[in-house]
């Protein structure tokens, strides 16, 4: 080996020792950056993310084929188990989408190095909540655009609805992801199986199959306390009825506001109940 | 200026910190002057990483103050972070980005002007040019210690955080890794903090040694000043008769006074 000598480095500048800016964008996208890298080094991630959405509709697919010739409520509606379990899966992977994206920090040991650098925790929860949004339309948007050739279901002809649907979806993933993610960083990576199965306890009283009507009473006033039940709601109202029910949608937005604010400051608080506890630097496989 | 009236870049007081029943940090209070070298010494358990942790601002002290730069690091390290990097055993890169991946997305944290030529310049200075482009997980720790060491040095630190930097190395890497930071400090006038357990390091790089025991510093001072003064031949010799001091203070039982060198 050579001696090692320094170069007079041409690195430093005022504006780059400056104190952190409150928010920077720049920062966010080295982080999605980070992500972006993972994904682009390997097809199987990306195959995998597409691989359950699509599964999933080939089987509810099938299972409408033949409920409607033998079920009247489907036969009304033909595209409703198939949209719905295509919403179910924006939810699904959104929550997903951001509990990974955090957990391969942990996974790599690599929190010590974020919280030592100038990002900011919430510049974080910017950054793995866009990943969910991205992981998310990664997963779905092939389902969806197979759902038209193999079932003849064109989920996008719920129109304009159809983007309210999805980002109340996509929120509340968003806030399951946050609370999932803080709960590992918590507890360890033993905990992460809480990120994967946790938000299955969520799909019986989200109606996503049924109207919440079919839910017995007292379930049914937990159901109505999820963005979710409204969300199905609405979208079995576009496909009955033919009509958008804004006021489902307004409660959604109102829940998932309340919902999005509780899980960003829950992970936050963890976040320095983590700086006093020293997990930082005690995290990995 | 000297070095003594030199400011002060870190202000420790009274640090305390408990986990539970275990005090790792028992009230350490010590200075780094603007450009000095210092370093912490003590054997495991001692408290030299969690005291660099808390610097770092990823541990928060149970009691006591941590000023960097001025700032207080518990309450602004965002004013100073940006001035500061590290490198630790205890962290990783991902490992499946290539270097140059992790470095450009460290570049970007520290908002670095021009990314690609740091790295640039960077890889011909660490030897780490050859590499760049495969995965980190592939590497050999002699390589994974000098890609720790770029990453720390992306943004040219005014204080360079290093705990244990030639831990798992060879003698010639380990010996290239303290000739790379020696010029670094000459040529970027930078103030370096390390924890080691190697003390040849330790003597070569520093001008003050803070010596842990327990979570106490028992002694400190220039490392030719404690060879001195505990009359032995070198600073690994003064690290072990601390440490069995400790070992005589124990067989005597409870209220055995904390190490003091001979005058």
């Amino acid at each position: 080996m050579t001696r090692a000598s320094a170069s007079t480095v041409p690195a430093t500048s005022a504006a780059m020792h400056a104190p952190a800016a409150v928010f920077s964008w720049r920062r966010v996208g080295a982080m999605i950056l980070r992500h972006l890298y993972v994904l682009r080094r390997s097809w199987p991630r990306i195959l995998e993310l597409a691989y359950w959405p699509t599964v999933q509709l080939v089987l509810w697919g099938f299972i409408t084929t033949f409920f409607l010739q033998h079920s009247s409520w489907v036969a009304q509606a033909a595209g409703v188990l198939v949209s719905a379990v295509l919403l179910w899966d924006v939810l699904f992977r959104s929550n997903l989408g951001v509990a990974l994206s955090f957990i391969e920090e942990m996974w790599s040991r690599n929190l010590g190095h974020l919280f030592a650098s100038p990002l900011r925790p919430y510049e974080l929860v910017a950054s793995i909540t866009i990943m969910g949004l991205l992981r998310t339309v990664i997963s779905v948007a092939p389902a969806a655009l197979l759902a038209w050739p193999f079932f003849d279901v064109w989920v996008f002809g719920l129109g304009p609805p159809l983007f309210a649907f999805f980002a109340n979806l996509l929120v509340m993933g968003w806030c399951i992801g946050l609370v999932s993610s803080a709960v590992v960083l918590r507890f360890g990576v033993a905990a992460e199986n809480f990120a994967w199965l946790g938000i299955f306890l969520l799909a019986p009283v989200s109606a996503v199959y049924y109207p919440v009507a079919t839910l017995p009473g007292w379930l049914q006033g937990v159901a109505w306390s999820l963005p979710s039940a409204y969300v199905f709601e609405g979208m079995r109202a576009v496909l009955y009825e033919g009509a958008f029910r804004a006021d489902l949608m307004w409660r959604a937005i109102g829940l998932n506001v309340v919902y999005l604010s509780l899980a960003a400051g829950f992970f936050l608080w963890i976040c320095r109940v983590a700086r006093l506890k020293g997990l930082l630097l005690r995290q990995g496989e | 200026m000297t070095r003594s009236d030199a400011p002060q870049v870190v202000e420790v007081e009274n640090l305390t910190r408990r986990f539970d029943d275990i005090v790792a940090v028992d009230g350490i209070s010590f200075t780094v002057a603007d450009g000095s070298t210092a370093a912490l010494l003590g054997g495991n358990g001692a408290g030299k990483t969690t005291t660099l942790s808390i610097l770092l601002g990823l541990l928060l002290p149970t009691s006591g103050t941590v000023r960097v730069f001025g700032e207080d690091i518990t309450r602004h390290r965002h004013r100073v972070l940006p001035r500061m990097n590290f490198s630790s055993p205890y962290v990783d890169l991902p490992k499946r980005l290539s270097v140059r991946e992790n470095l450009t997305i460290f570049g970007h944290l520290y908002g670095l002007d021009r990314v690609s030529d740091r790295i640039r310049v960077l890889a011909a200075d660490l030897d780490i040019g050859a590499f760049l482009d495969r995965p980190h997980g592939s590497l050999s720790s002699g390589q994974i210690t000098r890609v720790a060491l770029a990453k720390a040095l992306l943004n040219e630190p005014r204080l360079l955080i290093l705990d244990e930097p030639t831990v798992s190395l060879d003698p010639d890497t380990g010996d290239w890794v303290r000739s790379y930071l020696e010029n670094y400090r000459d040529c970027t006038r930078a103030t370096i903090l390390l924890a080691s357990h190697n003390m040849a390091e330790v003597e070569r790089l520093c001008d003050r040694v803070m010596m842990m025991r327990e979570g106490v510093i028992v002694d400190s001072g220039a490392p030719g000043e404690l060879i001195r003064r505990y009359g032995r031949k070198n600073l690994e010799e003064v690290f072990l008769d601390i440490a069995r001091r400790r070992a005589r203070d124990d067989d005597k039982g409870a209220g055995a006074e904390t190490a003091v060198p001979a005058a």
